[in-house]
């Protein structure tokens, strides 16, 4: 009887080694991505790297086409996704609503190479040519899923009194929706709309076939483009030193990019709830 | 508002009327079906650009293993690069999902309570981490990981079987598994977490209350009571592995045609994924073999939407059942 209380206890003890080893495995890649990117990476930073175009050896035209392609996307898609949230939170008590987060939803687990060849077929094809606007085309098809999301949920956060004490006032639906809804949602929905615009900084695939990537700096908005990560995935699969050490720099930009968002979005929402 | 009912109200009083509020909410409506709209234009789009490969070549698009551009014979058929798509995200989900599981349960039952934020945040970081990285990362250090302590003792020990057979490049089916495994932890450690935490205490306590260990109870009770919920949580760390594109394509060998088949662990194949990433552009455009790309990305987009509308059925189902425990 105690022999079998004996293994009882050891077979607790050694799942908690187990799922504790779990969580070991998970977070060594992450450590490991991270330190290999820094150590191979930081040696290529330099003024000249970071604002040269690749003739001179840099990255400037990369950075600057990231940059250009998360404001064109942002300014295509905070807005709509910003509205279609305030929609299903305010007035989606119906089937029409519903049926519209359930493709939302879905959405926003699509495969994002399959919206670049969408972006592709109407936009590239339309105009004749690979373009910045075809790239952020297709990436504010990935932004406004998420952003819908992200601003129903935090919508739903605020209060019903709030909403109540406005009406009381005598305030129009329209109006407690723009001056007390969404101010009062408003950490919320910053932080969600700087996750969903991390999010889209990284990707690649609806890349290749929209701004195609360039040498130069911006040429125009129906020109082709470089970014980030097009550059990185260009350069790594290059038989040459030089230029694969090219895409470690340009990996340890685009994480921090991406990780600093990520990072101050956690800990301000975190000293937001303290206070 | 969500004051529905006074509202419900006055529409029926009231005659409709163009005011403001009616203005704002018609606005509102119309620009969330961008959402609508959004699906259906990508599935027209891709729907559209495959005709003419699916006219040409019928259901043998589906079931051939060729795959040859030159003008005159044109052979395309996307067996292997479904079955490339299943193998990788069959070999992720083995190894993805007892991590992600551990991770959950080392989380919502075992952890410290101080530590439990810092892991959550560690894990969630892993999602944040763009594809192109994993991939650049897989290129230069995770391939000589699997190559040196898993690929080469295996093949030179169990190479006789053509399962494990290899050509010692670490570019293969399995390491684009294992990545994906990586890639899909954070998604389906969150929501299995979600899904333990909803089970209600008085369970643990029953369990307990009657002599079990804490694995005992976990195991037994906490488990069970939450398996459709993980099921679910399976379910979409599957629709990840399915659409996830640049770190496979960078990892996978980039086979092509009847060598793209996955016939051992450690054979480079391709998924559907990939085959679009890597070969869209050489396409001529209008070609045939552009369109069949197009079609390669609408099987994509078929598996994907039974994927995520099966999660969907499955985690509607769940969260309603146990009461909104978890919102």
């Amino acid at each position: 009887m105690m022999n079998r209380y004996g293994f009882r206890k050891f077979k607790n003890r050694l799942f908690f080694i187990i799922c504790a080893l779990c969580v070991v495995v998970a977070v060594i890649p992450l450590v490991s991505i991270l330190f290999e990117v820094v150590i191979r990476g930081a040696p290529q930073l330099s003024l000249n790297f970071l604002t040269a175009p690749a003739a001179k050896g840099g990255i400037g035209q990369a950075i600057q086409g990231t940059l250009i392609l998360i404001g064109l996307t942002s300014i295509i898609g905070i807005p709509i996704g910003v509205l279609s949230g305030v929609y299903l939170s305010e007035f989606g008590n119906n089937r029409y609503a519903q049926s519209l987060r359930t493709i939302n939803n879905i959405l926003t687990q699509f495969p994002s190479i399959i919206v670049g060849i969408t972006a592709y077929g109407i936009i590239v094809l339309a105009l004749g040519a690979f373009s910045a606007i075809a790239g952020a085309i297709a990436l504010a098809f990935i932004l406004i899923p998420i952003v819908t999301r992200t601003t129903e949920e935090s919508l739903k956060l605020v209060p019903n009194n709030l909403r109540e004490a406005s009406l009381a006032l005598g305030a129009h639906n329209w109006r407690t929706t723009l001056s007390v809804v969404l101010p009062a949602a408003k950490n919320g929905l910053v932080t969600g709309v700087l996750l969903a615009v991390a999010r889209i900084a990284g990707e690649t695939a609806p890349l290749i076939m929209t701004i195609l990537g360039s040498r130069y700096f911006f040429q125009g908005f129906n020109q082709p483009m470089a970014a980030l990560p097009l550059e990185i995935w260009r350069d790594s699969l290059q038989p040459y030193p030089d230029l694969q050490a090219k895409a470690w720099g340009a990996a340890l930009i685009l994480i921090l990019m991406v990780l600093i968002i990520n990072v101050a979005v956690r800990l301000a929402s975190r000293s937001r709830m303290k206070t | 508002m969500r004051l529905s009912n006074t509202q419900q109200l006055f529409s029926k009083t009231k005659k409709f009327k163009l005011t403001g509020d009616n203005i704002f909410k018609i606005l509102a409506a119309v620009v969330a079906a961008s959402a609508l709209v959004i699906l259906l234009i990508i599935g027209y789009t891709l729907a559209e650009g495959s005709v003419p490969v699916l006219r040409e070549f019928g259901l043998s698009f589906f079931f051939g293993q060729q795959w040859n551009p030159i003008a005159g014979k044109e052979a395309f058929s996307i067996l292997p690069y479904v079955l490339g798509t299943l193998a990788t995200s069959g070999i992720a989900l083995l190894i993805g999902v007892p991590l992600s599981l551990g991770i959950a349960i080392f989380l919502v039952e075992m952890a410290p309570r101080s530590l439990r934020l810092p892991i959550s945040y560690l894990v969630e970081l892993l999602a944040a981490v763009p594809s192109v990285i994993y991939g650049l990362w897989g290129l230069f250090v995770f391939r000589f990981w699997m190559l040196n302590y898993i690929e080469t003792p295996v093949s030179t020990y169990l190479g006789w079987i053509p399962f494990f057979s290899s050509s010692l490049k670490g570019l293969n089916i399995f390491t684009a598994g294992a990545i994906l495994a990586i890639m899909i932890i954070p998604t389906i450690a969150s929501i299995s977490k979600e899904v333990l935490s909803a089970v209600p205490n008085s369970i643990r306590e029953g369990a307990y209350s009657i002599g079990a260990t804490k694995w005992e109870v976990i195991q037994h009770w906490v488990l069970s009571y939450g398996r459709s919920g993980i099921f679910g949580a399976i379910i979409l760390g599957l629709g990840r592995a399915v659409g996830e594109t640049m770190a496979v394509t960078m990892l996978i060998g980039n086979a092509i045609g009847p060598a793209a088949m996955p016939t051992s662990l450690f054979s480079s194949s391709q998924t559907l994924a990939s085959l679009i990433a890597n070969g869209f552009m050489e396409a001529p455009r209008g070609s045939l073999a552009s369109s069949a790309y197009i079609g390669a990305g609408l099987t994509l987009l078929f598996i994907s939407l039974l994927i995520n509308v099966g999660a969907h059925l499955v985690m509607t189902r769940v969260f309603k059942v146990k009461g909104g425990a978890v919102e």
